[in-house]
């Protein structure tokens, strides 16, 4: 009852309020609709706009479950690929970085040039921007096997596959979910951008269409969808990390 | 007692770590004889070299010169006849205390192509095992679900499943406190009365070693080599209550004085 209370109902009641004092705002200072729209403009273009809204957003959720899904194949055999042994962390790990830092956003045209425009650079950029986290967790996870373990193991005669088997990749399993917040939100920002930067389809192409007509309460009920469809991927994915990894929490949660 | 054969031998052993300019003597000339069913202790200053030791009887580093041997061949690599437990448990987090266990025989010919078939029967001797250590009622408790102490007495499982050559133990007490310590030491000796298992048990503490051990080594400063062997002839199946005797007294400090006078 009491985690209801603290993880439903505060953040709900917080939001109501938030939503409340902006009506009251736009109202009493009568700010211009075309400059700030009230949530109650925004109520009314979301519902007169459903249709578009609803249609974008599935390609954008589309863009960014398919760069995420890209990411965590690729984040979690590069990861096991560098955490695989030292010289290769070595090696890769500056490159790695070197590629996190060039802003993805500098990248698009270049897929666009690629691909066209469409859904394939949303998709790419998407994947770019989300899979470093995985890769650098999982990589962590098994880099940090405690040398005593794989001592034990190695003096059983256990091949590094063996070691990576029974110990490295369980081990990361905690590292690997816990990256899996941060990458959803970071693939989601990676379709809009793209989106936004050269599409066809997709919430951030609406966006960018409803700013040249004008149509500020349609860009803005396009932002509250973006909102939603970020929280909605967040607690996913949250979920899923608590689910699969319980007995990393479970020694921490005593005492309560 | 009576010694039984000679099981690990080590003459004139030396071992370095890298090489070239920056390479790291660890142990020097070492000579050292562990017979089946022996006890024995290795005590010494810090950054002595005696985890090294135990890296080059497990098979993990080659010697550097001499020779060493087990059942009169040279080791030359990892040999699966040892079992190792550390200070730190390293249990997994992810498996309950009889699951642990079972790793080594997960790696370890011919349990490991046999454990598919064959788990019931794995486990059951897992838990035996555990339940000799008076683990019962925890064999299905999660690491976190146990006391340090039940936790070390565990990886201690771990390192026996497989019934190994010679049990290396690395300061596996160092992190308990005292009266948890002397119960684990009672474990140990009854342990290796039971099942007439060869150990080498490495330590900082003393009486640790008089209490458990039938020969104790003392390793100088790195590179480290052994300048003193101390026969415990206290009999045996020795209780807690030694260690107040004058004789136990008199052994602790006659090891002591050897400790960082070189
Ligand atoms: N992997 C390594 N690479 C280089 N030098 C090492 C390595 N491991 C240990 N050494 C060096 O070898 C020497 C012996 O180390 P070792 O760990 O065997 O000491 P120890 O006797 O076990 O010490 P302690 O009682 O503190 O555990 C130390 O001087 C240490 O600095
Ligand atoms: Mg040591």
């Amino acid at each position: 009852m009491q985690k209801f209370k603290e993880t439903i109902l505060a953040p709900t009641l917080f939001v109501i309020a938030l939503f409340l004092l902006w009506e009251i705002v736009c109202r009493v200072f009568s700010i211009a609709p075309t400059i700030l729209p009230s949530p109650l403009d925004i109520w009314n273009a979301l519902l007169k706009y459903w249709n578009p809204i609803v249609s974008n957003s599935w390609q954008t959720l589309f863009t960014t479950l398919a760069g995420f899904g890209l990411a965590i194949v690729f984040g979690l055999l590069l990861g096991v690929f560098i955490g695989w042994s030292k010289a290769i962390y070595g090696a890769l790990y500056p490159v790695m970085i070197g590629f996190n830092a060039v802003p993805k956003v500098a990248v698009v045209p270049i897929l666009i040039l690629w691909f066209g425009i469409g859904t394939v650079p949303a998709i790419l950029t998407a994947f770019l921007i989300s899979f470093f986290p995985i890769v650098v967790n999982v990589a962590t996870g098994i880099a940090t096997t405690e040398p005593e373990l794989r001592d034990v193991l190695r003096a059983l005669g256990a091949s590094k596959l063996d070691i990576m088997r029974k110990v490295g990749i369980p081990r990361s399993m905690p590292y690997f979910f816990g990256s899996l917040k941060v990458a959803i939100t970071l693939a989601f920002v990676g379709s809009v951008v793209s989106e936004t930067v050269g599409s066809n389809a997709g919430l951030g192409k609406l966006m960018l269409d409803a700013q040249a007509a004008f149509k500020v309460e349609l860009v803005f009920a396009s932002l509250v969808m973006l909102a939603v469809l970020g929280i909605v991927l967040y607690a996913m994915t949250a979920w899923v990390e608590k689910r699969m990894t319980g007995w990393a929490f479970r020694g921490e949660n005593q005492g309560f | 007692m009576n010694l039984g054969d000679p099981l690990v031998e080590l003459k004139h052993v030396s071992m370095v770590y890298g090489a070239g300019a920056n390479a790291v003597k660890a142990v020097d000339d070492l000579t050292l004889t562990v017979h089946k069913g022996e006890f024995i202790a290795v005590v010494g200053p810090s950054g002595c070299g005696k985890s090294s030791m135990m890296k080059l009887i497990s098979g993990l580093m080659p010697v550097a010169s001499g020779t060493l041997t087990l059942e009169g061949n040279a080791i030359s690599g990892p040999i699966n006849k040892v079992g190792m437990a550390f200070q730190a448990s390293n249990l997994l987090p992810w498996r309950t205390a009889v699951d642990n266990v079972l790793l080594p025989l997960e790696i370890v010919q011919p349990h490991r192509s046999q454990i598919g078939s064959k788990r019931d029967e794995y486990r059951q001797k897992a838990r035996a095992l555990l339940e000799s250590v008076g683990l019962k009622g925890f064999t299905e408790k999660f690491p976190w679900q146990l006391s340090g102490g039940m936790q070390q007495r565990t990886s201690i499982c771990r390192a026996l499943i497989h019934e190994p050559e010679i049990l290396m133990l690395d300061e596996p007490f160092g992190a308990l406190d005292a009266f948890t310590r002397e119960e684990l030491w009672c474990m140990m000796r009854d342990l290796h009365a039971q099942k007439q298992i060869t150990a080498l048990l490495v330590t900082h503490d003393l009486r640790e070693a008089v209490f458990l051990c039938d020969t104790v080594y003392v390793m100088s400063d790195r590179p480290g080599k052994i300048v003193k062997v101390q026969k415990v002839d206290l009999q045996r199946p020795r209780d807690i209550e030694v260690t107040y005797s004058p004789h136990f007294q008199e052994l602790v400090q006659e090891l002591r004085s050897f400790i960082g006078r070189h």
